[in-house]
Protein backbone atom coordinates (compact mmCIF):
# COMPACT_ATOMS: atom_id res chain seq x y z
CA UNK A 1 0.00 0.00 0.00
CA UNK A 2 0.85 3.39 -1.04
CA UNK A 3 2.89 5.76 2.25
CA UNK A 4 1.08 8.98 2.87
CA UNK A 5 2.93 10.20 6.01
CA UNK A 6 6.30 8.16 7.11
CA UNK A 7 7.63 9.24 10.81
CA UNK A 8 10.84 8.50 11.49
CA UNK A 9 12.76 8.58 14.60
CA UNK A 10 10.85 11.58 15.59
CA UNK A 11 12.53 13.77 18.88
CA UNK A 12 10.26 16.44 19.93
CA UNK A 13 11.23 17.85 23.05
CA UNK A 14 8.51 20.52 24.85
CA UNK A 15 10.65 22.17 27.19
CA UNK A 16 12.62 19.89 29.49
CA UNK A 17 10.18 16.90 28.59
CA UNK A 18 10.85 14.64 25.71
CA UNK A 19 7.40 13.99 24.41
CA UNK A 20 8.40 11.79 21.65
CA UNK A 21 12.02 9.91 21.80
CA UNK A 22 12.32 8.22 18.53
CA UNK A 23 8.77 7.41 17.45
CA UNK A 24 8.57 5.67 14.10
CA UNK A 25 5.19 5.42 12.07
CA UNK A 26 3.93 4.77 9.05
CA UNK A 27 0.29 5.67 8.04
CA UNK A 28 -1.03 4.18 4.55
CA UNK A 29 -2.94 6.87 1.48
CA UNK A 30 -6.75 6.71 1.50
CA UNK A 31 -7.33 4.99 5.23
CA UNK A 32 -8.48 6.75 8.07
CA UNK A 33 -5.99 6.09 11.12
CA UNK A 34 -7.09 6.58 14.75
CA UNK A 35 -4.29 8.08 16.76
CA UNK A 36 -5.59 6.80 20.40
CA UNK A 37 -3.56 7.31 23.31
CA UNK A 38 -4.84 9.19 26.96
CA UNK A 39 -3.93 12.80 27.04
CA UNK A 40 -0.96 13.83 27.68
CA UNK A 41 0.63 10.72 25.44
CA UNK A 42 1.56 12.83 22.69
CA UNK A 43 -0.96 12.89 20.09
CA UNK A 44 -1.10 16.25 19.41
CA UNK A 45 2.48 17.23 18.94
CA UNK A 46 2.83 14.20 17.05
CA UNK A 47 0.19 15.85 14.80
CA UNK A 48 1.80 19.33 14.71
CA UNK A 49 5.21 17.70 13.68
CA UNK A 50 3.12 15.88 10.61
CA UNK A 51 1.46 19.56 9.59
CA UNK A 52 4.70 20.88 10.21
CA UNK A 53 4.45 23.57 13.16
CA UNK A 54 6.30 21.29 15.32
CA UNK A 55 9.95 22.21 16.13
CA UNK A 56 11.14 18.80 16.43
CA UNK A 57 15.04 17.78 18.06
CA UNK A 58 15.93 14.69 15.66
CA UNK A 59 14.18 12.76 12.90
CA UNK A 60 12.33 13.06 9.56
CA UNK A 61 8.11 13.68 9.08
CA UNK A 62 8.00 12.87 5.17
CA UNK A 63 4.23 13.62 4.11
CA UNK A 64 2.89 13.09 0.57
CA UNK A 65 6.71 12.77 -0.26
CA UNK A 66 7.83 15.67 1.11
CA UNK A 67 9.37 17.10 4.40
CA UNK A 68 6.52 18.03 6.46
CA UNK A 69 5.92 21.92 6.68
CA UNK A 70 7.64 22.13 3.26
CA UNK A 71 5.37 25.07 0.84
CA UNK A 72 4.63 22.51 -1.59
CA UNK A 73 2.09 20.86 0.89
CA UNK A 74 0.34 23.97 2.63
CA UNK A 75 -2.26 23.69 -0.21
CA UNK A 76 -2.55 19.53 0.00
CA UNK A 77 -3.31 18.89 3.96
CA UNK A 78 -5.63 20.20 5.80
CA UNK A 79 -5.66 20.66 9.83
CA UNK A 80 -8.09 20.32 12.59
CA UNK A 81 -6.68 21.87 16.15
CA UNK A 82 -8.46 20.39 18.97
CA UNK A 83 -9.75 23.88 19.96
CA UNK A 84 -11.95 25.01 17.56
CA UNK A 85 -9.53 27.78 15.79
CA UNK A 86 -11.63 29.67 13.29
CA UNK A 87 -12.21 33.51 13.95
CA UNK A 88 -15.24 33.90 16.71
CA UNK A 89 -16.06 37.45 15.47
CA UNK A 90 -16.78 36.01 12.07
CA UNK A 91 -19.77 34.10 10.99
CA UNK A 92 -19.51 30.54 9.50
CA UNK A 93 -19.70 31.71 6.50
CA UNK A 94 -17.48 34.53 6.78
CA UNK A 95 -14.53 32.06 8.12
CA UNK A 96 -14.71 29.35 5.44
CA UNK A 97 -15.04 31.88 2.45
CA UNK A 98 -11.95 33.31 4.26
CA UNK A 99 -9.84 30.00 4.27
CA UNK A 100 -11.32 29.40 0.92
CA UNK A 101 -9.51 32.49 -0.33
CA UNK A 102 -6.16 30.89 1.02
CA UNK A 103 -6.25 28.48 -1.26
CA UNK A 104 -7.90 30.71 -4.25
CA UNK A 105 -11.08 29.28 -4.01
CA UNK A 106 -14.81 31.10 -4.26
CA UNK A 107 -17.71 30.86 -2.38
CA UNK A 108 -19.19 27.70 -3.54
CA UNK A 109 -16.56 25.44 -2.40
CA UNK A 110 -16.91 27.25 1.37
CA UNK A 111 -20.60 27.16 1.28
CA UNK A 112 -20.61 23.62 0.49
CA UNK A 113 -17.81 22.88 3.06
CA UNK A 114 -20.47 24.58 5.60
CA UNK A 115 -23.55 22.26 4.33
CA UNK A 116 -21.35 19.09 4.41
CA UNK A 117 -21.20 19.26 8.26
CA UNK A 118 -24.30 20.16 9.10
CA UNK A 119 -23.63 23.80 9.53
CA UNK A 120 -25.41 25.31 6.49
CA UNK A 121 -28.33 26.93 8.88
CA UNK A 122 -26.19 28.23 10.67
CA UNK A 123 -23.77 29.54 8.61
CA UNK A 124 -24.76 33.66 9.05
CA UNK A 125 -24.38 32.83 12.77
CA UNK A 126 -21.07 34.35 14.72
CA UNK A 127 -18.61 32.03 15.88
CA UNK A 128 -18.86 33.04 19.28
CA UNK A 129 -22.90 32.50 19.22
CA UNK A 130 -22.51 29.08 18.54
CA UNK A 131 -22.17 25.67 20.76
CA UNK A 132 -19.07 24.14 21.56
CA UNK A 133 -19.81 21.16 18.95
CA UNK A 134 -20.83 23.67 16.74
CA UNK A 135 -17.68 25.40 16.76
CA UNK A 136 -15.44 22.32 16.20
CA UNK A 137 -17.62 21.49 13.04
CA UNK A 138 -17.24 25.05 11.66
CA UNK A 139 -13.42 24.46 12.33
CA UNK A 140 -13.53 21.21 10.51
CA UNK A 141 -15.58 23.15 7.61
CA UNK A 142 -12.62 25.61 6.87
CA UNK A 143 -9.87 22.14 6.83
CA UNK A 144 -11.57 20.51 4.04
CA UNK A 145 -13.09 23.00 2.04
CA UNK A 146 -9.63 22.64 -0.64
CA UNK A 147 -10.66 18.92 -0.44
CA UNK A 148 -6.86 18.00 1.22
CA UNK A 149 -5.06 14.84 0.72
CA UNK A 150 -4.16 14.61 3.95
CA UNK A 151 -6.79 15.10 6.79
CA UNK A 152 -5.20 15.60 10.29
CA UNK A 153 -8.32 16.08 12.76
CA UNK A 154 -7.34 16.39 16.88
CA UNK A 155 -10.01 14.94 18.71
CA UNK A 156 -12.70 16.37 16.16
CA UNK A 157 -15.61 14.63 17.72
CA UNK A 158 -15.72 15.77 21.41
CA UNK A 159 -18.81 17.32 22.23
CA UNK A 160 -20.40 16.18 19.60
CA UNK A 161 -23.88 14.63 20.06
CA UNK A 162 -23.85 10.73 19.36
CA UNK A 163 -25.41 11.15 15.74
CA UNK A 164 -23.60 14.23 14.67
CA UNK A 165 -20.03 12.08 15.15
CA UNK A 166 -21.71 9.10 13.49
CA UNK A 167 -22.34 11.25 11.08
CA UNK A 168 -18.74 12.82 11.07
CA UNK A 169 -17.54 9.19 10.73
CA UNK A 170 -19.43 8.12 8.27
CA UNK A 171 -17.88 11.42 6.25
CA UNK A 172 -14.27 10.72 6.86
CA UNK A 173 -14.87 7.47 5.96
CA UNK A 174 -16.55 9.02 2.67
CA UNK A 175 -13.12 10.91 2.40
CA UNK A 176 -11.15 8.16 2.76
CA UNK A 177 -12.85 6.40 -0.22
CA UNK A 178 -12.37 9.08 -1.96
CA UNK A 179 -8.42 8.96 -1.79
CA UNK A 180 -8.01 11.53 1.42
CA UNK A 181 -5.52 10.38 4.55
CA UNK A 182 -7.28 10.67 7.42
CA UNK A 183 -5.72 10.69 10.60
CA UNK A 184 -8.00 11.54 13.85
CA UNK A 185 -7.18 11.49 17.17
CA UNK A 186 -9.39 10.24 19.48
CA UNK A 187 -9.64 9.04 23.33
CA UNK A 188 -12.96 7.41 23.06
CA UNK A 189 -11.88 3.60 22.09
CA UNK A 190 -15.57 2.95 20.52
CA UNK A 191 -14.70 5.50 17.86
CA UNK A 192 -11.15 3.19 17.44
CA UNK A 193 -13.58 0.36 15.55
CA UNK A 194 -14.21 2.39 12.45
CA UNK A 195 -10.68 3.26 11.71
CA UNK A 196 -8.51 1.25 9.52
CA UNK A 197 -5.37 1.28 11.49
CA UNK A 198 -4.84 2.12 15.05
CA UNK A 199 -1.79 3.66 16.06
CA UNK A 200 -1.86 3.28 20.66
CA UNK A 201 0.52 5.95 21.78
CA UNK A 202 1.32 6.04 25.41
CA UNK A 203 4.17 8.18 27.00
CA UNK A 204 5.04 8.98 23.76
CA UNK A 205 5.51 5.46 22.87
CA UNK A 206 4.08 3.39 20.18
CA UNK A 207 2.37 0.20 21.92
CA UNK A 208 0.38 -1.20 18.64
CA UNK A 209 0.17 -0.42 15.20
CA UNK A 210 -2.21 -2.32 13.41
CA UNK A 211 -6.17 -3.07 12.37
CA UNK A 212 -8.38 -2.96 15.28
CA UNK A 213 -9.16 -6.58 14.85
CA UNK A 214 -5.64 -7.35 14.96
CA UNK A 215 -4.88 -5.41 17.77
CA UNK A 216 -8.05 -7.01 19.60
CA UNK A 217 -6.45 -10.54 18.59
CA UNK A 218 -3.03 -9.67 19.93
CA UNK A 219 -4.40 -8.99 23.29
CA UNK A 220 -7.13 -11.85 23.34
CA UNK A 221 -10.22 -9.70 23.93
CA UNK A 222 -12.99 -8.24 22.04
CA UNK A 223 -13.20 -4.83 24.07
CA UNK A 224 -10.62 -2.06 22.63
CA UNK A 225 -10.27 -0.46 26.14
CA UNK A 226 -9.28 -3.95 27.58
CA UNK A 227 -7.01 -4.66 24.78
CA UNK A 228 -5.56 -1.45 25.14
CA UNK A 229 -4.85 -1.73 28.83
CA UNK A 230 -3.16 -5.39 28.04
CA UNK A 231 -0.96 -4.07 25.60
CA UNK A 232 0.26 -1.52 28.11
CA UNK A 233 0.71 -3.65 30.95
CA UNK A 234 2.44 -6.11 28.64
CA UNK A 235 4.77 -3.33 26.74
CA UNK A 236 5.44 -1.98 30.63
CA UNK A 237 6.76 -5.60 31.78
CA UNK A 238 8.94 -6.07 28.43
CA UNK A 239 10.71 -2.52 29.37
CA UNK A 240 11.40 -3.79 33.62
CA UNK A 241 13.00 -7.32 31.68
CA UNK B 1 -5.00 37.14 -3.69
CA UNK B 2 -4.31 35.99 -0.19
CA UNK B 3 -3.09 39.96 1.13
CA UNK B 4 -6.49 41.63 -0.02
CA UNK B 5 -8.40 38.59 1.57
CA UNK B 6 -6.71 38.91 5.00
CA UNK B 7 -7.76 42.52 4.78
CA UNK B 8 -11.30 42.46 3.83
CA UNK B 9 -11.11 39.30 6.89
CA UNK B 10 -10.09 41.66 9.20
CA UNK B 11 -11.76 44.75 8.12
CA UNK B 12 -14.86 42.30 8.62
CA UNK B 13 -13.89 41.26 11.99
CA UNK B 14 -14.02 44.70 12.91
CA UNK B 15 -17.49 45.36 11.18
CA UNK B 16 -19.05 42.64 13.81
CA UNK B 17 -17.52 44.90 16.62
CA UNK B 18 -19.22 48.27 16.44
CA UNK B 19 -18.61 49.42 19.94
CA UNK B 20 -14.66 49.00 19.04
CA UNK B 21 -15.15 51.27 15.64
CA UNK B 22 -17.22 53.90 17.68
CA UNK B 23 -14.01 53.98 20.30
CA UNK B 24 -11.72 54.17 17.50
CA UNK B 25 -13.69 57.18 15.51
CA UNK B 26 -15.37 58.99 18.95
CA UNK B 27 -12.41 58.96 21.58
CA UNK B 28 -9.70 61.17 19.60
CA UNK B 29 -12.22 63.32 19.06
CA UNK B 30 -13.80 63.83 22.19
CA UNK B 31 -9.98 64.29 23.73
CA UNK B 32 -9.42 66.98 21.41
CA UNK B 33 -12.29 68.55 22.45
CA UNK B 34 -11.29 68.28 26.22
CA UNK B 35 -8.03 69.89 25.39
CA UNK B 36 -10.02 72.71 23.64
CA UNK B 37 -11.44 73.39 26.91
CA UNK B 38 -8.51 73.31 28.70
CA UNK B 39 -6.41 75.92 26.70
CA UNK B 40 -10.23 78.11 25.85
CA UNK B 41 -8.51 81.16 25.23
CA UNK B 42 -5.26 80.12 24.35
CA UNK B 43 -5.55 79.20 21.03
CA UNK B 44 -1.53 79.56 20.10
CA UNK B 45 -1.03 76.68 22.64
CA UNK B 46 -4.11 74.85 22.05
CA UNK B 47 -3.09 74.68 17.95
CA UNK B 48 0.24 73.17 19.05
CA UNK B 49 -1.21 70.72 21.40
CA UNK B 50 -3.85 69.34 19.43
CA UNK B 51 -1.63 69.14 16.21
CA UNK B 52 0.41 66.96 18.58
CA UNK B 53 -2.36 65.01 19.92
CA UNK B 54 -3.43 64.54 16.04
CA UNK B 55 -0.40 62.11 16.05
CA UNK B 56 -0.28 60.77 19.03
CA UNK B 57 -3.50 59.42 19.63
CA UNK B 58 -3.76 57.27 16.28
CA UNK B 59 -0.56 55.48 17.68
CA UNK B 60 -1.86 54.94 20.89
CA UNK B 61 -4.92 53.20 19.53
CA UNK B 62 -3.55 51.60 16.68
CA UNK B 63 -0.78 50.18 18.74
CA UNK B 64 -2.94 48.70 21.40
CA UNK B 65 -6.09 46.96 19.07
CA UNK B 66 -3.18 45.74 17.29
CA UNK B 67 -1.47 44.02 19.96
CA UNK B 68 -4.27 42.50 21.02
CA UNK B 69 -5.41 41.42 17.68
CA UNK B 70 -2.02 39.37 16.44
CA UNK B 71 -2.30 37.77 20.37
CA UNK B 72 -5.33 36.64 19.67
CA UNK B 73 -4.49 34.86 16.51
CA UNK B 74 -1.79 33.71 18.44
CA UNK B 75 -3.70 32.33 21.38
CA UNK B 76 -6.35 31.18 19.45
CA UNK B 77 -5.15 28.84 17.38
CA UNK B 78 -5.84 30.52 13.85
CA UNK B 79 -2.03 31.50 13.79
CA UNK B 80 -1.11 28.11 13.67
CA UNK B 81 -3.86 27.23 11.38
CA UNK B 82 -3.00 29.59 8.74
CA UNK B 83 0.57 28.48 8.71
CA UNK B 84 -0.36 24.98 7.32
CA UNK B 85 -2.07 26.68 4.79
CA UNK B 86 -0.79 29.38 1.92
CA UNK B 87 -0.70 32.10 3.81
CA UNK B 88 2.83 34.06 3.68
CA UNK B 89 3.83 35.98 7.03
CA UNK B 90 3.85 39.12 4.73
CA UNK B 91 0.42 38.62 3.69
CA UNK B 92 -0.52 38.35 7.65
CA UNK B 93 1.69 41.75 8.36
CA UNK B 94 0.63 43.62 5.67
CA UNK B 95 -3.22 42.33 6.14
CA UNK B 96 -2.70 44.13 9.36
CA UNK B 97 -1.25 47.06 8.23
CA UNK B 98 -2.81 47.68 5.50
CA UNK B 99 -6.55 46.85 7.40
CA UNK B 100 -5.80 49.36 10.49
CA UNK B 101 -4.04 51.64 8.43
CA UNK B 102 -7.30 52.15 6.69
CA UNK B 103 -9.17 52.18 10.37
CA UNK B 104 -6.69 54.97 11.38
CA UNK B 105 -6.96 57.16 7.99
CA UNK B 106 -10.95 57.47 8.97
CA UNK B 107 -10.10 57.98 12.56
CA UNK B 108 -7.43 61.04 11.85
CA UNK B 109 -9.84 62.24 9.07
CA UNK B 110 -12.70 62.04 11.90
CA UNK B 111 -10.42 64.07 14.59
CA UNK B 112 -8.35 66.05 12.67
CA UNK B 113 -11.22 67.89 10.76
CA UNK B 114 -13.07 68.34 14.17
CA UNK B 115 -10.20 70.04 15.16
CA UNK B 116 -10.13 72.58 12.34
CA UNK B 117 -14.05 72.96 11.36
CA UNK B 118 -15.67 72.57 14.65
CA UNK B 119 -12.69 73.68 17.22
CA UNK B 120 -11.21 76.25 14.95
CA UNK B 121 -7.55 74.43 14.95
CA UNK B 122 -5.14 76.53 13.05
CA UNK B 123 -2.35 75.46 11.12
CA UNK B 124 0.14 77.17 8.54
CA UNK B 125 0.14 74.21 6.12
CA UNK B 126 -2.40 72.44 4.78
CA UNK B 127 -4.73 69.64 6.50
CA UNK B 128 -4.02 66.77 3.98
CA UNK B 129 -0.11 66.58 5.42
CA UNK B 130 -1.71 66.62 9.27
CA UNK B 131 -3.72 63.66 8.14
CA UNK B 132 -0.97 62.04 5.97
CA UNK B 133 1.33 62.10 9.21
CA UNK B 134 -1.15 61.33 11.62
CA UNK B 135 -2.01 58.23 9.36
CA UNK B 136 1.95 57.23 9.08
CA UNK B 137 2.22 57.69 12.73
CA UNK B 138 -1.24 55.07 12.99
CA UNK B 139 0.65 52.57 11.23
CA UNK B 140 3.88 53.20 12.82
CA UNK B 141 1.29 52.00 16.24
CA UNK B 142 0.33 48.82 14.09
CA UNK B 143 3.83 47.52 13.33
CA UNK B 144 5.26 48.20 16.69
CA UNK B 145 2.25 46.70 18.06
CA UNK B 146 2.74 43.68 15.73
CA UNK B 147 6.17 43.34 17.06
CA UNK B 148 5.84 43.69 20.23
CA UNK B 149 2.65 41.20 20.41
CA UNK B 150 5.42 38.24 20.13
CA UNK B 151 6.76 38.97 23.39
CA UNK B 152 3.40 38.79 25.21
CA UNK B 153 2.14 35.61 26.61
CA UNK B 154 -1.54 37.07 27.80
CA UNK B 155 -3.46 40.19 26.60
CA UNK B 156 -2.43 40.77 30.30
CA UNK B 157 1.67 41.15 29.07
CA UNK B 158 0.34 42.78 25.99
CA UNK B 159 -1.57 45.72 27.54
CA UNK B 160 1.78 46.51 29.12
CA UNK B 161 3.45 47.11 26.55
CA UNK B 162 1.68 50.06 26.05
CA UNK B 163 3.08 52.59 28.86
CA UNK B 164 6.50 50.91 28.32
CA UNK B 165 6.33 51.75 24.61
CA UNK B 166 4.23 54.74 24.57
CA UNK B 167 4.91 57.26 27.35
CA UNK B 168 8.62 57.34 26.85
CA UNK B 169 7.67 58.65 23.31
CA UNK B 170 5.05 61.23 24.48
CA UNK B 171 7.34 62.36 27.53
CA UNK B 172 10.63 62.62 24.97
CA UNK B 173 9.16 63.72 21.83
CA UNK B 174 9.08 67.37 22.47
CA UNK B 175 5.28 68.11 23.55
CA UNK B 176 6.50 68.88 27.50
CA UNK B 177 9.78 70.33 26.88
CA UNK B 178 11.27 71.41 23.79
CA UNK B 179 13.54 68.52 22.34
CA UNK B 180 16.75 71.46 22.47
CA UNK B 181 16.36 72.44 26.40
CA UNK B 182 16.46 68.34 27.52
CA UNK B 183 19.75 67.08 29.00
CA UNK B 184 22.14 65.43 26.30
CA UNK B 185 21.32 61.82 27.36
CA UNK B 186 17.70 62.68 27.18
CA UNK B 187 18.08 63.99 23.73
CA UNK B 188 20.03 61.03 22.74
CA UNK B 189 16.77 58.72 23.42
CA UNK B 190 14.31 60.88 22.10
CA UNK B 191 16.50 61.15 18.66
CA UNK B 192 16.17 57.43 18.54
CA UNK B 193 12.17 57.52 19.18
CA UNK B 194 10.22 57.38 16.08
CA UNK B 195 7.26 59.81 17.74
CA UNK B 196 9.90 62.21 18.14
CA UNK B 197 10.20 62.44 14.09
CA UNK B 198 6.31 62.56 13.35
CA UNK B 199 5.83 65.38 16.57
CA UNK B 200 8.86 67.66 14.50
CA UNK B 201 6.76 66.97 11.28
CA UNK B 202 3.44 68.20 12.87
CA UNK B 203 4.88 70.86 14.22
CA UNK B 204 6.85 71.90 10.71
CA UNK B 205 3.29 71.42 9.43
CA UNK B 206 1.89 74.31 12.32
CA UNK B 207 4.04 76.86 11.60
CA UNK B 208 5.53 76.47 7.46
CA UNK B 209 2.79 77.21 4.88
CA UNK B 210 4.69 74.83 2.53
CA UNK B 211 6.03 71.18 3.10
CA UNK B 212 9.25 71.62 4.29
CA UNK B 213 12.71 69.26 3.80
CA UNK B 214 12.78 68.47 7.77
CA UNK B 215 9.04 67.56 7.33
CA UNK B 216 9.81 65.29 4.66
CA UNK B 217 12.71 64.20 6.00
CA UNK B 218 10.92 63.17 9.22
CA UNK B 219 8.31 61.28 7.31
CA UNK B 220 10.47 59.10 5.60
CA UNK B 221 12.11 58.35 9.26
CA UNK B 222 8.73 57.15 10.59
CA UNK B 223 7.74 55.40 7.05
CA UNK B 224 11.92 53.65 7.72
CA UNK B 225 10.54 52.75 11.26
CA UNK B 226 7.52 50.96 9.99
CA UNK B 227 9.11 49.03 7.50
CA UNK B 228 12.23 48.04 10.51
CA UNK B 229 9.66 46.79 12.96
CA UNK B 230 7.71 44.97 9.98
CA UNK B 231 10.82 43.32 9.11
CA UNK B 232 11.19 42.55 12.43
CA UNK B 233 7.99 41.36 13.10
CA UNK B 234 8.22 39.19 10.34
CA UNK B 235 11.36 37.56 12.02
CA UNK B 236 9.26 36.83 15.40
CA UNK B 237 6.46 35.01 13.20
CA UNK B 238 7.49 31.63 13.22
CA UNK B 239 5.97 28.86 11.21
CA UNK B 240 7.17 26.14 13.59
CA UNK B 241 7.11 27.04 17.66
CA UNK B 242 7.96 24.74 20.49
Amino acid sequence: METAIEVRDLVVRRGRRTVLDGFTCVIPRGSVTGLLGPSGSGKTTLMRAIVGVQTVAAGTVTVLGHPAGSAALRSRIGYVTQAPSVYADLTVRENARYFASLYRLGAAEADAAVASVGLAAHAGQLVTNLSGGQRSRASLACAIISRPEVLVLDEPTVGQDPVLRDELWDHFRGLAADGTTVLVSSHVMDEANRCDRLLLIREGLLIADDTPAAVKRRAGTDDLDQAFLKLIRDNEQVAVR
Amino acid sequence: MILLSTVRRILTQLRHDPRTIALIIVVPTLLITLIYFMYEGQPRVFDRVALTMLGVFPFIVMFLITSIAMLRERTSGTLERLFTTPVGKLDLLFGYGIAFGLAATAQAAVAGGFAYWALGMDTAGSVGLVILIAVANAVLGVALGLLCSAFARTEFQAVQFMPLVVAPQLLLCGLFVPREDMAGWLQAISNVLPMSYSVEALTEVGVHAEPTGIMWRDLTVVVGAVVVALILGAATLRRRTA
